[in-house]
């Protein structure tokens, strides 16, 4: 479900500017099969995402995110707004366990516009949160414009 | 506390197929709507020569090795107490369907924090395509819970 909150009323990547959000994305709840789904699909078979036994043996309450999955969620974010032929550099700082039954929405917001090697760039902020605004994923991402 | 004679390690180049089947199952359990990313008529319409692969995929790539997990057991870490700290992707051609993917990583850094309670191992990794073409890299820092 992606919100249509664009990046500026009627604007276009010539408008863009700092503070401007482009269209955020919010994810169904975490079940452990999309847990499951996500171990499969991504090959990041390790067991302290989608088996409880080793979770508790490790000190955790339960069973939580791969890290990996929100950052795919911000990548489907970001390539919802612009191709992906424009992203230049995707990078995330994982903040706080993601954990299951949480629903996380994905935001971005234009940090700056810059030039480099010959292009024009927007940096932009990106972020995962759950619906308490506890923010799990900050990061950003280089994208070029048309 | 890891030997930081592992900084510099070189793991064996990785030489992988990307799969359609993997990539349809990754688009499934990351939620994936856009028929670029599940339709093959779609990604060409959009210029690409099979289903491209989606931006944080190369870590997904990465994991095919027999053992991921095993240069952790080499360095005497339980893979229980590792989360992932950061995540960065840069960019280069695009990986599609059917490419052949060689990875080339490399232990960059290993530090601790908090008087050693937390310790980080920084891998960096290259990717080439079967046309010897740069398809980007990235950057992993994972976090070691002493």
């Amino acid at each position: 479900m992606t919100t249509q909150t664009n990046v500026k009323p009627g604007g276009g990547w010539a408008d863009l500017g700092a503070g401007d959000a482009i269209p955020s994305l919010t994810l169904p709840p975490i079940s452990r099969t999309t847990l499951a789904l996500f171990a499969g699909g991504s090959g990041d078979h390790n067991p302290i995402h989608i088996d409880l036994d080793v979770a508790k043996a490790a000190g955790m309450p339960d069973v939580f995110a791969h890290g990996m999955l929100s950052m795919a969620w911000l990548g489907r974010m970001l390539t919802d707004w612009a191709p992906q032929s424009a992203l230049r550099g995707f990078s995330t700082r994982f903040v706080a366990i993601t954990q299951v039954h949480e629903t996380i929405t994905c935001t971005g917001t234009v940090v700056e516009t810059l030039e480099r090697g010959g292009e024009r760039l927007v940096r932009l902020d990106v972020q995962t949160a759950n619906d308490r605004g506890e923010v799990k994923l900050a990061g950003e991402a280089l994208v070029a414009l048309p | 506390m890891i030997d930081r004679k592992y900084i510099g390690r070189e793991m064996a180049p990785l030489t992988v197929d990307v799969e359609r089947g993997q990539l349809l199952f990754f688009a499934k359990a990351t939620g994936q709507t856009d028929p670029i990313y599940i339709d093959e008529a779609a990604a060409r319409a959009a210029g690409y020569r099979a289903l491209p692969a989606p931006p944080t995929f190369l870590f997904s790539l990465d994991l095919k090795r027999p053992d991921p997990f095993a240069l952790y057991d080499e360095m005497g870490v339980d893979l229980n107490r590792v989360l992932h700290g950061e995540q960065a992707f840069r960019y280069g051609a695009p990986i599609c369907a059917g490419d052949v993917i060689t990875l080339r990583s490399k232990i960059v850094d290993i530090y601790d924090k908090k008087g050693g309670a937390l310790e980080f191992i920084v891998t960096d990794c290259s990717a080439t395509n079967q046309n010897g073409e740069d398809v980007g890299g990235m950057t992993r820092s994972a976090v070691v819970r002493t």
